[in-house]
């Protein structure tokens, strides 16, 4: 299913090949970080030269795992969006949106996990799901 | 070089007008350059120092020195965001300091109200394929700053609500005030829900207008009749999201502010009164805290109870009612945040909320977007 809204948020932005790479990826359940072997660490979004050295940069798959470092309801937004920052296992903060969850059920330190949210046959931004805790049944 | 001491802000002026249908923006930015010029007691022909930001229609200072009639030898356009005017003040006096100038114009100004801006983006930031998706709009942004602030100290939608209460306290007095009614913290706190934790009140006004300040050499300070206000110290630094190593418990004014009260030689207990960007509550709470008025984390239980409220409160902040209930020209306080420290060290402030032999004043501001990146600004001015 392709979403409508976010093909034309995206529209300004396809012809920006970093960022095409990496929503290509993310339709293929990748999601991606720039890597920097000198520094030996992540970064978001991915480019050319490392952001903490300026040497060149790398991209690696993220696990796709993180928890909610802040997040919120924008409650005038029709359908209403849980806008958050999710803190990767990779120990970098991405901008996201929180899906398939009621927003006043969340909390800040929550698991979640990268799912792709389609807006072209071929091209997906990434979006979290909470995960549910094996232990907390 | 050290700008402390070399500079003195002559001239301030804010447009009285909240909502200009009928003012285009450029002749707002000369009716702002005229009326503070006309209040320091100069001319344009005055001026050889030209300084403005984004909110300067054209080419900037390329449309705007022609449409103010100016003729300059020194130009900033430094753009850092609502922030802006700050540096701007800092920069004007470098370059006084190094004899680059004389007189420095500074004009701010717009018409969002009247206007709304049309969501043009930069497609060129680097970061935008990266947020944009998202559609985060200012006030979800800054929730999302609150949030982790309530989550990491315990801070409340009642302590944010105070800050606010403060504001509309000393609208009250400003006839100039968008919003000059007395609000209370329930009234704040049961306002509507915008993006948790941010309710309506916890927002700043969209209005229209502007302001402008001149700064200049101490000897043509000194031969005006104006009180002379001393520019003594200045700090800016970027605060972005960079690789995505994120920590929103603080701003840049951490460094901003800690280059400015070094250049001025004092700490933040020797400030009489602070103007302190507030596009949010949660904006002003978190300047409290980086710039050293209260330790992190305590700055609920600094603003709580009336603690910004001139005369009553712990230190008195925004007098002229602050983007909250006064005005936030072109979507950036920065302006009357300096228009208004000059007026308490003046001691042309209101009456009831001038602070009584004001001798040292602070600006402050955090533009742009405070959870991914921000311009901050320190300012520290002194009455001589």
């Amino acid at each position: 299913m392709i979403d409508e809204a976010l093909a034309k948020a995206t529209e300004p932005f396809t012809f920006d090949a970093n960022a095409m790479a990496y929503w290509r990826a993310a339709a293929q359940g990748r999601l991606v970080l720039g890597y920097c072997s000198s520094c030996n660490r992540a970064h978001h979004y991915p480019r050319k030269l490392c952001p903490y050295c300026l040497g060149p940069a790398d991209r690696i798959d993220a696990s796709g795992s993180g928890v909610i470092y802040s997040y919120t309801i924008m409650r005038r937004a029709s359908p209403q969006r849980v806008l958050a920052f999710v803190t990767l296992d990779e120990d970098v903060t991405v901008m996201s949106h929180i899906v398939g969850a009621d927003g006043d059920a969340l909390a800040i330190g929550q698991r979640v996990a990268f799912e792709p949210l389609r807006f072209s046959d071929d091209a997906a931004v990434p979006v979290f799901r909470p995960v549910t805790d094996p232990q907390a049944d | 070089m050290s700008a402390s001491n070399a500079a003195f802000i002559v001239g301030a002026f804010e447009h009285p007008a909240r909502k200009a249908p009928d003012i285009t923006t450029p002749d707002l930015h000369a009716q702002c350059a005229a009326g503070a010029l006309a209040d320091a007691g100069l001319s344009v022909s005055d001026v050889d120092g030209y300084f403005c930001a984004g909110d300067a229609p054209g080419l900037g200072p390329l449309s705007m020195v022609g449409h103010l009639g100016l003729h300059v030898r020194y130009l900033d356009t430094t753009e850092t965001g609502g922030s802006a005017p700050l540096i701007h003040v800092a920069h004007a006096a470098q370059a006084i300091a190094l004899g680059k100038c004389d007189v420095a114009l500074v004009t701010l100004a717009g018409r969002p109200r009247s206007d709304p801006p049309s969501g043009r983006l930069d497609i060129l930031a680097p970061e935008l394929p990266y947020e944009r998706p998202y559609a985060p709009d200012l006030v979800s942004l800054y929730a999302l700053v609150a949030k982790r602030h309530m989550h990491e100290f315990g801070t409340t939608a009642e302590q944010l609500a105070w800050i606010k209460v403060a504001a509309s306290h000393h609208a009250q007095h400003n006839p100039h005030a968008m919003l000059p009614k007395v609000v209370t913290v329930q009234d704040v706190v049961e306002s509507a829900m915008i993006a948790d934790p941010l309710h309506k009140l916890d927002c700043c006004v969209v209005s229209d207008g502007g302001g402008a300040v001149i700064v200049a050499r101490p000897e043509i300070a000194r031969s005006l009749s104006r009180p002379l206000v001393k520019v003594r110290g200045a700090g800016a630094h970027v605060k972005a999201m960079s690789g995505g190593a994120l920590d929103l418990t603080f701003s840049g004014s951490v460094h901003s502010g800690r280059q400015a009260f070094h250049e001025a030689g004092i700490s933040p207990a020797d400030i009489d009164y602070a103007s302190i960007y507030d596009s949010f509550t949660i904006t002003l709470l978190m300047q409290l805290e980086d710039l050293g008025f209260c330790e992190r984390g305590a700055g609920g239980r600094f603003v709580e109870d009336g603690g910004l409220i001139s005369g009553s409160g712990r230190l008195a902040v925004n007098t002229d009612g602050g983007g909250l209930c006064n005005n936030h020209p072109s979507n950036r306080g920065g302006i009357t945040k300096v228009i208004e420290a000059v007026r308490q060290l003046r001691g042309e402030a209101h009456p009831a909320v001038q602070v009584p032999d004001c001798a040292l004043a602070l600006a402050n501001g955090t533009g742009g977007m405070l959870p991914t990146r921000h311009g901050s600004a320190t300012l520290i001015m002194e009455r001589v």
